[in-house]
Formats: structure tokens, C-alpha cells, sequence
């Protein structure tokens, strides 16, 4: 077959084929994945949901409810409510922004808290992947607990060279924190000192 | 966030080459001389600007309401090649003087991935109008100083004796490094 | 026979990242892991093979004026493809490379190998083409990849190779070390070549 000459129809007429019959494809293959990427999104979803709270047997992600750009998930198990994951974010980090998910007991005592979405220099401020950092906010209530890097005068250890990093971390918690208190104080019981965190704990493993 | 913090985010901090990497090509290719380096960034700030403008209104104001966001590739790569040939067009006819000095850099520009990575990421972080088109013209502005002081270190390296085999690509790259070693030094300036 | 050798050009000695020195910006960008150059060279390849193949087979159709818009719109299609299964199967993957996927529509080498070589040949020698080219391009990226694992992350495909309190030369997965690596690279493959 020869090849088409460039006059205005056999132009047109080309691109428009090309063009449509292209469209056609990506429209059929965009059905055939749009399943599998919801799935994908919704697992990555409840999987740091279920990571960071303790046993729990609703579905937190249907009751999801945003209250000022956070999500807060409340997870329950036989009607009993088991804590809150909250999807928390900060733009104190070194390359801007990112997020992180936290799970709170009901009195306000981080249960875990894992990075979802981060941009952080690699092999330094991505250390707060790592348990070495993370750990040492399990089990610990802000009310009383100095969620402030030590240079600052707060408790927490920052990973060496990347205090900026460890800061937002912290200011990410804080965030969805104070956001819980405000809203779930009705559930919340407000721990005061060391001696009713003990009690609360204590209360919770009762429970479980 | 705040228009400075953006604008000295992508100055500097994130600068689009020398972090981002994006616009590698033209920036080895063209950062030879000072002036072209100059051409060439005036024309990479215009067309950025004008791109992430067109690109905003078309993704809020086609592809989301139509709910075909899939088409974003696409339909971005297209409005940005046809954005250069209008620019081109219209430059010709009304500016000849504008035209002689950036139109052979014009071109270029359709395959310089930082106008489509910019455009693309402005969407991702779901910046306004406004916001976009500062973002753009910074990362552009960001975009030429990179290339001005690659350039200015290769007219001085024309001079200077280096190892044979690094000749070319291999000590451009091992400039572009120290460079954007200097560069980590912004990094932490904006809190 | 005479089809192989379509097939090993894009291996070493027309090399699209260490001779051509094109798709600059995803080479030096993902390289931070072993595992993304192999992400990225596998979907860059994957787009490579496939807009190789419709081009020699539309090469007809096509007028040469309009050619190079006709050559985005199928690329950018097949990008777009990649980018909705990866989007799809390995969320992690595609989280890890972020825009240089989408981005592969303005990679140099899959325009190039459209205009320099798809458009005057027969569809089985295209075809292979790209899948040289794209294996080039996925080996000299995961290589990379590699290097800057090992000696920035003490780690290779994710498996630590040292304890986790050994320091690591971090400067090779951050920005600077992927110029030097890179630059490297190439001078090794310039005296390799030149000893021939």
C-alpha cells in the first residue's frame, strides 16, 4: 500500500482514526481496571486501619467521617467502641507535606501509627518508617506524653539528622489528637496523670 | 501553604532539575553557552506558565466533570505540543524580534518533560489557578538558574584539563551532581 | 539471523541510556532502588514494543505531516495503558514511581526509535527493536538501580546486605548521587567501548 499523501482530508481524516480507535482502547482498558484500583486504594486503605487499632470488628472504613481535612475511622467491637484510626497529615515536612495514619484508644493513648504518603529525603528523614522511631509513640497518651522532639524540649528520640522529619511527625499526631479530643471527648475519658493512664490501660486489657 | 514558601520551594529546595529531574535533556544539551541558556529559559517560562494555565482549566474544567481523569496523559501531552506551535505561530507574526531570539528553542520545549511533569504534579497537588501558574513560572525560573550556572561552569571547563574518558555526557553529569550537591545546601529553608 | 541483530543493537552498542543518552530524566530519577529500574524499565518497555509495533503497522496510513502528532497520541495511549494497570496490580510500584510514569510519553528514546527506526520498517523487526532498546534501557536502570541500593541503603531488591546500625554512603540514593552514578556509568561504557 502506498503511502497516504499529506493533503488536508487524508490529515484530518488520519488523526480523527487514530485518535478515536485509540480512545476506544484506553476507554475499554480504564472499565476493565477501574475495579481492581478501587480495590487496591480501599485494601491500602483498611490495611493501615487494621495496622494501627486493636482487634476490631465493624467496618471503619463505611463510617469513615472527614472533620477539617482529617479522616477519622472508628473501629468497634460488639457495639463496644475499640478506638479511632485517623488519617492525619502535616506540611511541616522537609519536602512539604505528608501523611500519616494513627490509632488511638478511646482515652486518647496512641495505640500505632504508620506513613502512608511521605516525600522525605531517603535514608534519613524516611527513618520514620522505621520501628526504631515509631515504637516509641506505642502506648503513649499526648495529654501527658510531650509529643515534641527533645531539642525542643519534648520526649520524643528524633532520628539523627533528620529532626525536621521527626517534628512533622509529631505535629502530624498532634494534629489529629487535638482534633479527637474535640470531637470524641463525649467517649473519651481525659487521662490527667501517669497513675489513670496505668488505671485506663489496665481497664482496656480487662476488656480485651 | 503561602505563594513565597511555593515560589522557594521550587527555586531552590526542589529545584526541577537539580532535584526533580525533570528537563534533564535540554539542560545537559543547551547548557552550553551563558546567552543561549538565557533564550532558552525565557522561552521555558512563558511556555510552563501558559501550560499549567491551559492544563488547569482543562482537567477541572473537562476532565473531571466528564470523569475521564484517565485522559490526563493524553490530552495533556497534546494541548502542550499544540501550545507551542500557536506560541510559535503568534510570535512569528507578532513579534519577529521576540520570535528570532527564542523561536529555535521553541521546539524543544514539546519534549522537555518538565512542562508535562509540572503540569502534571500542579494537578497532583491540587493547587488553585493562581497557585499553578506561580508554581510553573517558579519551577521555570528555577529551571533557567540551574542552566545559567551549568553553562557559566562549562565555558570555564572549556579551559581546564580533565581525564579524557570523562569528555562529553560523563562530566556534565559529574557537574550537574556537584551542582545539585550545592543545591541540598537550600534544603530545611523553608519550615 | 539477520533479525537478531535489531534485537542486540539496543543492548550495548547503541545502548538508549549509556550511547544514545536518551530518557535522561527517568534514569537518573528512579534509580534510587534496584527494584524501580526494573518497574520503570519494564513498563518503559512495555510502551517501547507496543507503539513500535502499531507505528510500522500504521506507517502507511499515516501522512508524513501529521506523523509526529500521530506517534504521541498512540504513545501517550500505551502510556496511559501502563499507567491504569500499574495504577491497578502493584499500587506499590506505582506509588514509588510516581509522575515518571506518565511522564514515559515525553521519554526521548520512544519518540526517537518511532521516528529513527518504526516508521521505515516492517512490524516483526520494530518489534524487536523495541524489545532490545527496552531491555538496554531496563538493565543499565536496574544495574543503577543496584549500585546506589548497595552503596546508599546497604540493601539490594530490598534485601539488606548489612546490619541495620552499619552506616550507608547515603549520598547515592539522594539527588547528587544519581549524577555521579550515572556520569560514571557512561565513562565506564565510553572505555569499555574504545577498547574494542
Amino acid at each position: 500500500m502506498a503511502k497516504l499523501e499529506s493533503n488536508l482530508k487524508n490529515m484530518v481524516l488520519s488523526l480523527v482514526l487514530i485518535s478515536m480507535g485509540m480512545s476506544a482502547a484506553l476507554g475499554y482498558v480504564y472499565v476493565l481496571t477501574k475495579g481492581p484500583i478501587e480495590k487496591a486504594n480501599k485494601e491500602k486503605e483498611v490495611e493501615a486501619v487494621k495496622m494501627v487499632l486493636p482487634d476490631f470488628d465493624n467496618d471503619p472504613v463505611k463510617d469513615m467521617k472527614e472533620i477539617d481535612g482529617l479522616f477519622f475511622y472508628p473501629a468497634s467491637k460488639g457495639g463496644q467502641t475499640v478506638g479511632y484510626a485517623v488519617n492525619t497529615f502535616t506540611d511541616k515536612a522537609f519536602s512539604g507535606k505528608f501523611t500519616l495514619m494513627v490509632g488511638f484508644l478511646p482515652d486518647g493513648t496512641i495505640n500505632k501509627s504508620m506513613v502512608l504518603d511521605q516525600k522525605e529525603t531517603p535514608g534519613l528523614g524516611t527513618k520514620m518508617k522505621e520501628p526504631k522511631f515509631y515504637k516509641q509513640f506505642e502506648g503513649k497518651n499526648p495529654a501527658i506524653f510531650k509529643m515534641m522532639v527533645k531539642k525542643d524540649g519534648g520526649e520524643v528520640d528524633a532520628i539523627s539528622a533528620a529532626t525536621i522529619s521527626s517534628r512533622a511527625y509529631c505535629d502530624a499526631i498532634n494534629k489529629a489528637y487535638q482534633l479527637f479530643m474535640k470531637e470524641f471527648k463525649k467517649d473519651a475519658q481525659i487521662v490527667k496523670d501517669s497513675t489513670s493512664l496505668v488505671n485506663v490501660n489496665e481497664t482496656n486489657k480487662k476488656e480485651d | 501553604m503561602d505563594y513565597i514558601n511555593i515560589i522557594i520551594l521550587a527555586l531552590f529546595v526542589n529545584n526541577v532539575v537539580l532535584a526533580q529531574f525533570l528537563g534533564i535533556c535540554p539542560f545537559l544539551g543547551v547548557s552550553s553557552k551563558v546567552e543561549t541558556s538565557l533564550g532558552m529559559g525565557a522561552a521555558v517560562i512563558f511556555v510552563m506558565a501558559l501550560a499549567n494555565f491551559v492544563t488547569y482549566m482543562i482537567y477541572f474544567f473537562i476532565l473531571k466533570p466528564l470523569n475521564i481523569e484517565f485522559m490526563q496523559t493524553i490530552s495533556f501531552i497534546l494541548v502542550i505540543a499544540f501550545l507551542v506551535q500557536v506560541v510559535e505561530l503568534i510570535l512569528k507574526k507578532a513579534a519577529p524580534s521576540l520570535y528570532q531570539a527564542l523561536g529555535i528553542y521553541l521546539p524543544l520545549i514539546t519534549t522537555n518533560c518538565a512542562v508535562l511533569g509540572i503540569a502534571i504534579l500542579a494537578v497532583k497537588e491540587n493547587y488553585n489557578m493562581v497557585m499553578s501558574v506561580v508554581y510553573a513560572s517558579a519551577i521555570a525560573v528555577g529551571f533557567t538558574i540551574a542552566l545559567i550556572l551549568m553553562a557559566g561552569i562549562r565555558e570555564q571547563m572549556e579551559n581546564t584539563g580533565y581525564p579524557k574518558g570523562m569528555k562529553g555526557f560523563p562530566i556534565s553529569l559529574i557537574t550537574a551532581g556537584l551542582l545539585s550537591l550545592a543545591f541540598m545546601g537550600f534544603s530545611g529553608l523553608v519550615k | 539471523m539477520g533479525n537478531m541483530r535489531y534485537l542486540l543493537n539496543g543492548l550495548w552498542k547503541e545502548n538508549p541510556t549509556l550511547v544514545l543518552v536518551l530518557g535522561t530524566c527517568p534514569t537518573l530519577a528512579v534509580t534510587t532502588a534496584a527494584m524501580n529500574g526494573l518497574g520503570m524499565g519494564a513498563a518503559t518497555t512495555f510502551v517501547l514494543v507496543f507503539s513500535n509495533l502499531f507505528i510500522a503497522l500504521l506507517k502507511n496510513l499515516i501522512p508524513d505531516k501529521v506523523r509526529i502528532a500521530a506517534f504521541v497520541v498512540i504513545i501517550a495511549s500505551f502510556v496511559t495503558i501502563v499507567d491504569l494497570t500499574m495504577k491497578a496490580f502493584t499500587p506499590g510500584l506505582y506509588a514509588a514511581l510516581g509522575v515518571f510514569i506518565p511522564l514515559i510519553v515525553v521519554n526521548c528514546i520512544i519518540l526517537g526509535r518511532a521516528e529513527a527506526f518504526a516508521q521505515k520498517n516492517k512490524p516483526i523487526p520494530a518489534i524487536l527493536d523495541g524489545i532490545g532498546m527496552g531491555i538496554g534501557f531496563t538493565l543499565a536502570l536496574t544495574i543503577m538501580g543496584a549500585v546506589r541500593e548497595i552503596l546508599g541503603n546497604g540493601s539490594i531488591f530490598d534485601i539488606k546486605l548489612v546490619s541495620e546500625s552499619t552506616k550507608t554512603i547515603i549520598i547515592f540514593i539522594l539527588p547528587p548521587g544519581a549524577f555521579f552514578t550515572y556520569g560514571y556509568f557512561i565513562a565506564i561504557k565510553n572505555r569499555l567501548s574504545a577498547n574494542k
